[in-house]
């Protein structure tokens, strides 16, 4: 009996494959009411909480220029699935999105691995990907040099936050000896710190200590007496926050207390409850927006998200919410919703005005933003200086 | 011992057939590149699944590590095809190599150890092999070896699946495959029977390592990027997921268990939030209802001996 269950069993699933496949292809032929955009983000595993976020900012957007009557006369339909964040699995989704929910655009994912997976369809179908926060170098262009067509991104590069901190430490704070603590499991921090030492070097300032550690360790104070042992004058941790709010607790508490940079990996209201409010003085990071930004826009922003939500939005539901209004600008000065218009559209961005500033878009397809630094004192961001480019 | 059984050339035919069927439908255009993507995703995971199958579900060896033989894999054909322009064939057989050297030189001290020990001394396998490539330069480190060819196609996914299938059916059928279920049924017994136990364990694990190789060659020619988390400890539990559900000691049943599963998997992207927590619901009830994996130890069987249809599942 059981023998035939399974069987019975396989030849269901088998038989729904077909049907699936059958109807799903049945709406391929799409109305043409709506513009479709599809989000493939990070909804479950182990980058979920940025996935989300995003995908929370983009959806907001989208609300309300629907609200506001759409772009060129059409409402803008979101599709969302979940990668899982594996870069295979964001692959495949690219793949259904183009092939099956005929989407003109992709947004996401959030981080630059899954954006390495996800990019080849959109490349082989000439469908236009933008991420809002992969900021991997070889994410719009690939490792010949060559620039590829279809992927953008609105995020400045790793690289750029380790030019700007680099700048930052010797010119603005006068220092010239540098130790770094990198965690060397994480292509966002070894980015940061690759331009950070060169750009450091190349103005004439010294790094004095090298360390590393690795996500999810939680007791430093060995590489943090290395570094001590160094004498630096200044602290570069290109991390994230769940273990940058212990490093820097830890560090405070050896005796090194001097300044303590890094980039937006800091933003989180939780660095606060892991380091407490006594260490986290004299701690720079750059960001790609503040908080306590007074402009109409943000406060705008921050008000409406508090009504929705409930709580004050993060970095990633802004730079979302940004990507939102820029696929809408982007369709709207393309005059027609197919792929390649917007790709060429969103090729000439030349000045778009979102929350996290103001950006155009230059030959490689990245950028050309502002980059804010900020400072904490006593746990609580304060908007130091905005650098524009 | 005849080779030309009706039974052998019925399924020679058959295999081409499909073969062909899938190359034509390619070609007019019904089997778009999403189904095809997905038919790479099981094609991969069942050689994973078949693979890990002779180790754990055979020779009954507990592995918590074959994400890593695919890593081997994935990194030395991402190598040879990307860093040195080396063709194909190149890049899977020094995959294929050089995981099994690997399985060799792991399972030599680790496969004295038994049950939980094996485990984690594999897991901790898997680990190691996961740091190397974080803090290997050359591969790009945590940032992952970008813009390897695709070379991966229909013919080489295909006849990798088949000969995967038809070594592993045919080693565990064989005199060496039967000293490696004895191990599974009772290594004392076993020894006390003459079987070298160690020979035949590292044997397995070899031969699965082999194939994972091959595998991961696969993966990295078709994705184009690898890092070194893609492969880590849940990548290896993905696989040992397919092989339970699919049933431990069938080969068929880990087929069954990797397109079941991808089949689901694809079907839930429709329900982005819900997604994982009802594809575990799934596998909970399965595990629930039926504990033995839904081929349990049997296969399926398509033709019977004479060669007519059968369409039975029988023991082994």
């Amino acid at each position: 009996m059981k023998k035939v269950v399974s069987v019975f069993l396989v030849l269901i699933m088998v038989a729904s494959l077909v049907v699936g496949c059958s109807s799903d292809s049945g709406q391929g032929s799409g109305d043409a009411d709506t513009i479709k955009v599809g989000l493939n983000y990070e909804l479950s595993g182990n980058v979920a909480s940025y996935g989300t976020d995003l995908s929370d900012g983009i959806e907001m957007a989208i609300e309300e220029i629907n609200k506001n009557g759409g772009v060129l006369g059409k409402q803008i339909e979101v599709i969302k699935m979940d990668n899982t964040s594996d870069s295979a699995e964001a692959a495949n989704i690219s793949e259904r999105l183009i092939t099956r929910e005929n989407v003109v655009t992709i947004l996401g994912p959030a981080t630059s691995g899954n954006t390495k997976g996800a990019l080849p369809p959109a490349e082989q179908h000439g469908v236009p990907l933008v991420s809002a926060s992969a900021t991997a170098d070889d994410v719009t262009v690939d490792s010949n040099g060559k620039v590829r067509d279809y992927v953008f991104k609105t995020c400045f590069s790793d690289s750029y936050q380790g030019v700007t901190m680099a700048n930052f430490a010797y010119n603005d704070l006068g220092l010239k000896n540098a130790a770094i603590l990198v965690e060397n499991t994480s292509d966002y921090s070894i980015g940061i710190q690759n331009s950070f030492i060169e750009e450091f070097t190349k103005l004439g300032g010294k790094i004095v200590a090298e360390e590393a550690y690795q996500s999810k360790e939680t007791d430093f104070r060995a590489v943090l007496t290395n570094i001590r042992a160094a004498n630096p004058e200044v602290l570069l941790v290109p991390g994230y926050y769940e273990e940058v709010g212990l490093i820097i607790k830890q560090a405070r508490e050896l005796g090194i207390d001097v300044p303590i940079l890094g980039g937006d990996g800091y933003d989180s209201p939780e660095i606060l409850d892991l380091a407490g409010a006594d260490a986290l003085n004299d701690v720079y990071y750059s960001n790609h927006y503040s908080p306590m930004d007074t402009s109409e826009e943000v406060v705008a922003f921050r008000n409406a998200f508090k009504e929705k939500f409930g709580r004050e939005p993060g970095a990633f539901h802004a730079m979302g919410y940004d990507l939102g209004y820029f696929f809408a600008d982007a369709v709207e000065r393309a005059g027609e919703a197919s792929p390649e218009k917007i790709r060429d559209a969103m090729a000439e961005t030349v000045d778009f005005k979102g929350i996290t500033g103001t950006l155009s878009i230059d030959e490689n397809h990245n950028p050309v933003k502002a980059v804010t630094i900020l400072e904490l004192v006593n746990g609580e961001p304060k908007f130091l200086k905005k650098l524009e480019p | 011992m005849k080779i030309l059984t009706k039974k052998n050339i019925y399924t020679l035919v058959l295999v081409l057939l499909i073969y062909f069927l899938v190359l034509l439908l390619s070609n007019v255009g019904i089997i778009d590149s999403y189904i095809q993507l997905n038919m790479v995703i099981v094609g991969i995971n069942i050689i994973l699944a078949v693979s890990l199958n002779l180790i754990t579900g055979f020779t009954g060896q507990f592995s918590l590590g074959h994400a890593a033989f695919m890593a081997i894999g994935a990194y030395a054909s991402g190598i040879m095809t990307a860093k040195l322009g080396q063709p194909f064939i190149v890049g899977v057989a020094v995959a294929a190599l050089s995981a099994s050297l690997a399985g060799l030189l792991i399972g030599i001290p680790t496969l004295r150890l038994r049950g939980d020990y094996l485990a984690i001394a594999t897991l901790g396998f898997g680990e190691i092999i996961k740091i190397i490539g974080l803090n290997n330069d050359y591969v790009g480190g945590a940032i992952g070896l970008n813009d390897i060819p695709r070379y991966t196609n229909w013919t080489w996914l295909y006849f990798s699946v088949i000969a995967t299938i038809f070594i592993i059916s045919n080693f565990v059928k064989s005199y060496h495959g039967r000293a490696c279920i004895s191990i599974r049924e009772d290594e004392i017994a076993a020894e006390a029977m003459g079987v070298n136990t160690t020979y035949y364990k590292i044997l397995a694990f070899v031969i699965g390592a082999f194939f994972a190789g091959i595998a991961g060659a696969l993966y990295a020619n078709y994705f184009y990027f690898i890092k070194p988390d893609t492969f880590g400890f849940m990548k290896s539990i993905d696989i040992l997921v397919i092989v339970v559900f699919g049933g431990m000691g069938s080969i068929t049943g880990s087929i069954v268990g990797a397109v079941i599963l991808s089949v689901i998997s694809s079907f839930l992207q429709g329900f982005p939030e819900l997604r994982m927590v009802i594809y575990a619901v799934i596998l909970f009830l399965i595990m629930v209802y039926r504990p033995q994996g839904v081929m349990g130890d049997k296969e399926f069987k398509l033709f019977n001996k004479e060669g007519g249809l059968s369409g039975n599942v029988s023991s082994k």
